[in-house]
């Protein structure tokens, strides 16, 4: 019993780090129906931010902290200008090899600059653990948890009552309507990408935490596990994010569990499988109505 | 000389190679119902997207308030006073009906919102029951309120109704035409596109006929009713 509430929290708390970046798939899903496969990159990135930051100048955790996610949330956005917006009427098969390509930009550019080796990211902060009920907690599950649950909350809160996020959910419904009411529809496209980055860097710091190692291709098994999460869920939707994320690392942890180590990245594509066989538009999903 | 609101002065539209709109021009007076009517392609919704901004004209002008507004971006026209009922209402269906309003006063300081709310609640009191319902489960008529009060809501002093009869039972085009009456009463300058060509010509002060992309006729409301080229096409008769 207490290896199953051990292997939960951990589950839990792999699941909470994909939930925060599939989320920032779905968002921007969600708004332009972009499938943005350079969202892993920027996880990377943030990474590289870290270590550099702490590693290299030498400077404190916290710093290294607001320096990942600024420049996460700031690449974002600037990839978003630079390479999607001039997109935006082109068809959407262009946008997502557009979305690949940055993606091979952001890998091969790193590894030209910094290697392909593992540059290893000092410890944020000082490892320990709790018991609760013969259950060892680690502090990095308990972080990373708090974090993941306090960012959603502040999601929620930004997406249902604020002004923008109601922007946001105007324009990713209907986006000719959102101009008509006075949005600044590229604007707020911009903020989604911001959002949804942002998350992304919270992720990329809590990854940090538990595997404190930066690569050029880290991103991009991580950014497919969130992008199987946010299908789970159901693309475009955030609630259905979280869940999807949840979802998948719980699955991984009770894989590995079982002594199936080896198998579990396969166990999370064949759930992609099987989502997109059996329910396409996943938990919490809404049918796509094909705009014509 | 009553003040002109909105002028179009020989735009042409074109989606691609096709040219959808032909040097059209036409104006609409402060405080006057102004309609423009025509079959289906037309060219009516292509002219009420290109005036909100939704497209833009290669060669014309447009302005509005003696201000140029061409090429003007959609949601910039919105602040400068002018709002559009879109086509086929096009509420935000996942959102509620008072978050729905909430956006259409999107461009309006924040303590406006409340009292103007309770004035759309006023014209329609259906939507102040379903306020807190989704948009979505709405029937067609009460989406059409819906997307004329959050059209309201942007403190527009002239208002684009594209097709508000659209798939709508008589009597509530009936409803619907009284509410446009009040609202004009109420001082709104309005400019509406129909395809129930009796109804738009039987409210309106003056109209204009479109056919594939030109004006091919204008006249008064009344003139329009008993001109009998036009009762031939528009008004089955």
């Amino acid at each position: 019993m207490t290896v199953f509430f051990s292997q939960l929290i951990n589950g839990l708390s792999l699941g909470s780090i994909y939930a925060l970046i599939a989320l920032g798939y779905s968002m921007v899903y969600g708004i332009i129906l972009l499938l943005n496969f350079a969202h892993g990159d920027i996880i990377m990135v943030g990474a590289y931010m870290s270590w550099f930051v702490m590693s290299q100048l030498g400077l404190g955790p916290v710093t290294a902290v607001c320096a990942s996610v600024i420049t996460c949330t700031v690449l974002g956005v600037v990839i978003e200008k630079i390479a999607y917006t001039p997109l935006r009427s082109a068809p959407r098969i262009s946008l997502l090899i557009t979305a690949i390509g940055v993606s091979f930009f952001l890998e091969y550019t790193t590894e030209l600059l910094l290697g392909s080796g593992a540059k290893v990211i000092p410890a944020y902060f000082e490892a320990r653990a709790f018991r609760l009920g013969g259950v060892n907690l680690g502090l990095t599950s308990i972080i990373t948890l708090a974090v993941t649950v306090a960012s959603m909350l502040a999601l929620s809160f930004l997406v249902r009552q604020t002004r923008l996020g109601k922007a946001m959910r105007a324009v990713s419904e209907d986006m000719d309507a959102a101009r008509l009411m006075g949005v600044n529809v590229n604007s707020t496209i911009s903020f989604t990408f911001a959002v949804g980055s942002a998350l992304a860097g919270i992720g990329s710091v809590l990854y940090c935490c538990s595997y404190p190692q930066a690569t050029p291709t880290m991103g991009s098994m991580l950014g497919l596990k969130a992008f199987v999460a946010a299908v789970l869920g159901g693309i475009g939707s955030i609630p259905g994010a979280m869940i999807g994320g949840l979802a998948i690392g719980v699955c991984e942890s009770f894989v590995s569990a079982i002594g199936l180590s080896a198998w579990r990245d396969a166990v999370t594509f064949a759930i992609l499988i099987l989502v997109l066989l059996i329910k396409p538009t996943g938990f919490l999903g809404r049918k796509v109505q094909e705009k014509v | 000389m009553a003040e002109t609101m909105l002028n179009v002065d020989k735009i042409n539209v074109y989606y691609g190679n096709i040219h959808a709109i032909k040097d059209i021009s036409f104006h609409v007076d402060k405080g006057e119902i102004v309609t423009l009517i025509g079959a289906n392609g037309a060219g009516k919704s292509t002219t009420l997207k290109t005036i909100s901004g939704l497209l833009h004209p290669k060669t014309g002008e447009i302005s509005f308030c003696g201000k140029n507004i061409r090429g003007m971006r959609a949601h910039k026209i919105v602040e400068s006073g002018l709002a559009q009922v879109p086509e086929g209402r096009r509420v935000f269906l996942h959102m509620s009906v008072e978050e729905n309003l909430e956006m259409g006063g999107f461009t309006q300081p924040a303590a406006s919102i409340a009292p103007n709310m309770e004035k759309v609640y006023d014209l329609f009191p259906r939507l102040r029951e379903r306020r807190r319902q989704m948009a979505g489960t709405l029937s067609g008529g009460e989406q059409q309120m819906l997307a004329m009060g959050r059209a309201l809501m942007s403190g527009a002093n002239m208002l684009m109704l594209d097709e508000p009869s659209m798939g709508l039972s008589p009597l509530l085009v009936q409803e619907i035409f009284q509410i446009i009456r009040d609202v004009h009463k109420q001082g709104m300058t309005i400019l509406l596109v129909e395809q129930n060509a009796q109804m738009a010509l039987s409210i309106a002060d003056r109209a204009y006929v479109l056919e594939t992309g030109r004006i091919v006729m204008e006249g008064t409301g009344k003139e329009l009713l008993t001109n009998e080229e036009v009762s031939k096409a528009y008004l089955g008769g």
